[in-house]
């Protein structure tokens, strides 16, 4: 008895084994995993190392340091009202963006005969390059009272000159790009409202308002999510819109983290300090986009 | 019925006024100094396109047209190729390390580039690639991997794996398997990554212009931005390269602006 049950299930796994199908091989995430390790791994560890040295960027000489280059940073004025200005900005792009973002999603969504064309309008300029964008609205921006904004409104803003008012102007401008972005997200999360949802809202004697607020809007939280996260991330590494337009200036009023360790860095010289100022923004950065991955991987399981 | 008319035209009205810099944009690139300092706000009156062949010499437009080009569809390839293996790989793999790996890839979307920035410009010296497209293609195929990975990984893992089997079980290996019949599956995500990282690689600016600028393979964005900073009180001239420069993108952008939309709305970011 024994011997043939074995001699039957001998055949039988190896039957199995030949047709059943085996995970694919090591060799199709090589070249990934070597050019990933080569551009982005090695680099980002080196950078962290970097931070706790004085190095200067040529050459081996280098000591460790500490936190030398953090307690720099910390006296540092420009470096300081840098994180302030970026905080500032991210915060300001964030509410007003998405604001903005949502209301021309809930125009637009609405049965318009002009919908179509008015979407490609306002998404636009999120495809040009935003130092293109920085240039256009640099002369936008000028203080001339007879052209761009000031002859438009009839102002004589010097509207990136005045330090008191030029970062809100960055603002202005990235919100003026990319508000279309976040406009294509409240409508894809529009689009997701069943309609029935406000029938039954409306038959309940629910009014636009209300309809918004306790249909639409709840409904709207993955967009609102979405949309927050890339903002904060954006306008943290915010850097070639104000590179192009003020390049941190007048004097330190529109400076960035990103403005700040670039010119460390290339114009400086100053390696190790830069690298130290990198290592904060990325910090700010990775505690966002944590969020952010851990949102979306959430989402994938919920799908 | 009346509402939506009062709303449509609401909307049109904010339409026009969102597009005042882009008539500002047109308008002073089609006119001569003394008109613009005549009247900067009003219509070119008569419309001179004599910034325009200006603008496209003096700026190289035409030679970053091509480098852009190069480095942008060259780096997608690279990104489709590499990303689409290994996603394939790291989907289907049952190890810990594999899941092990997928999660060091993901580690890439935290990290902003900014960390590696200089290590990484001192390896690419080092390597003699400063200046060149293999340098650029390089920087945006690692630095764009953990985005492309995480995109295709979280497709394929949707994607019944009795495809890839009943291929496997008419002999097919892995590799045929996953060219002949798991890869024209993932064409939804493919355009996905393709429309979000060629806005993200043609548009990058930071990189290109610490590691070309100077050296004759400058992109689009960098030959633009040298070419304000040589003539920055023409604005006609200015601006007739603005218009040049953003023009081939939004070309690109009418042509297929219900893809472009659609994977931007996904709520990814390239």
């Amino acid at each position: 008895m024994t011997p043939l049950t074995a001699s039957r299930a001998r055949p039988a796994r190896a039957s199995r084994r030949r047709f059943s199908v085996t995970s694919p091989p090591w060799l199709f995430a090589a070249p990934a995993l070597v050019v990933y390790a080569v551009v982005v791994l090695y680099p980002a560890v080196s950078g962290v190392v970097y931070a706790f040295t004085d190095w200067s960027g040529i050459g081996e000489d280098m000591s460790f340091v500490g936190l030398a280059q953090f307690r720099t940073l910390l006296g540092d004025e420009q470096a300081m009202g840098s994180i302030g200005n970026t905080l500032l900005l991210t915060v300001t792009i964030v509410v007003v963006q998405n604001a903005v973002g949502l209301l021309l999603a809930l125009g637009v969504h609405a049965r318009l005969k002009s919908r179509a064309l008015l979407r490609v309008v306002f998404f636009a300029p999120v495809v040009v390059s935003p130092v293109m964008v920085a240039f256009l609205w640099k002369y936008i921006y000028n203080p001339d009272p007879s052209s761009g904004l000031n002859g438009l409104l009839g102002l004589r803003v010097d509207w990136l000159g005045d330090p008191s008012v030029a970062l809100w102007s960055i603002a202005g401008m990235v919100v003026w790009q990319y508000a279309g972005y976040s406009m294509v997200i409240f409508l894809a999360g529009l689009e997701g409202v069943a309609p029935e949802l406000h029938e039954a809202a409306m038959i309940d004697g629910a009014g636009t308002w209300q309809r918004f607020r306790y249909v639409t809007w709840p409904l709207l939280a993955p967009a609102v999510t979405i949309n927050v996260m890339l903002s904060t991330i954006g306008g943290l590494k915010l850097f070639d819109q104000v590179f192009a337009a003020t390049n941190g200036g007048p004097g330190y009023a529109t400076e960035t983290l990103s403005t700040v360790l670039y010119k460390q860095a290339f114009v400086f010289g100053k390696y190790g300090y830069s690298t130290a100022i990198a290592l904060v923004l990325a910090l700010f950065v990775a505690a966002v986009s944590l969020v952010q991955v851990y949102y979306f991987r959430n989402r994938e399981v919920a799908a | 019925m009346r509402r939506t008319f009062l709303l449509e035209i609401v909307m049109i009205a904010v339409a026009v006024a969102f597009l005042f810099p882009v008539y500002t944009l047109v308008s002073l690139s089609l006119k001569d100094p003394a008109q613009i300092s005549q009247s900067p706000l009003a219509l070119p009156a008569p419309p001179t396109f004599a910034n325009f062949t200006e603008a496209w010499t003096a700026a190289a437009l035409g030679p970053s047209l091509v480098n852009s080009t190069v480095i942008t569809v060259v780096s997608l390839v690279a990104l489709i190729a590499l990303g689409s293996f290994a996603s394939y790989f790291l989907a289907r793999v049952r190890t810990r390390l594999g899941y092990g790996l997928y999660v060091l890839f993901l580690l890439g979307i935290v990290l902003p580039f900014q960390l590696g920035m200089i290590p990484l410009y001192g390896l690419v010296n080092d390597l003699g690639l400063i200046g060149t497209h293999t340098g650029m293609i390089l920087f945006y195929t690692g630095i764009q991997l953990p985005f492309t990975v995480f995109l295709y990984t979280g497709f394929i893992r949707a994607l019944p794996r009795e495809y890839a089997a009943a291929a496997q079980i008419d002999g097919a290996s892995h590799f045929v398997a996953f060219t002949r019949v798991v890869f024209p599956l993932l064409r939804p995500i493919t355009g996905t990554v393709l429309i979000l990282n060629a806005v993200f690689i043609w548009n990058d600016f930071f990189t290109p212009l610490v590691y070309l600028g100077g050296s004759g393979y400058e992109t689009v964005p960098v030959s633009v931005f040298a070419f304000v900073g040589q003539y920055v009180s023409q604005h006609g001239l200015v601006f007739a390269g603005l218009v040049l420069g953003a023009v081939p993108i939004v070309l690109v952008f009418l042509a297929l602006q219900r893809y472009v939309i659609k994977g931007f709305a996904s709520g990814l970011k390239g």
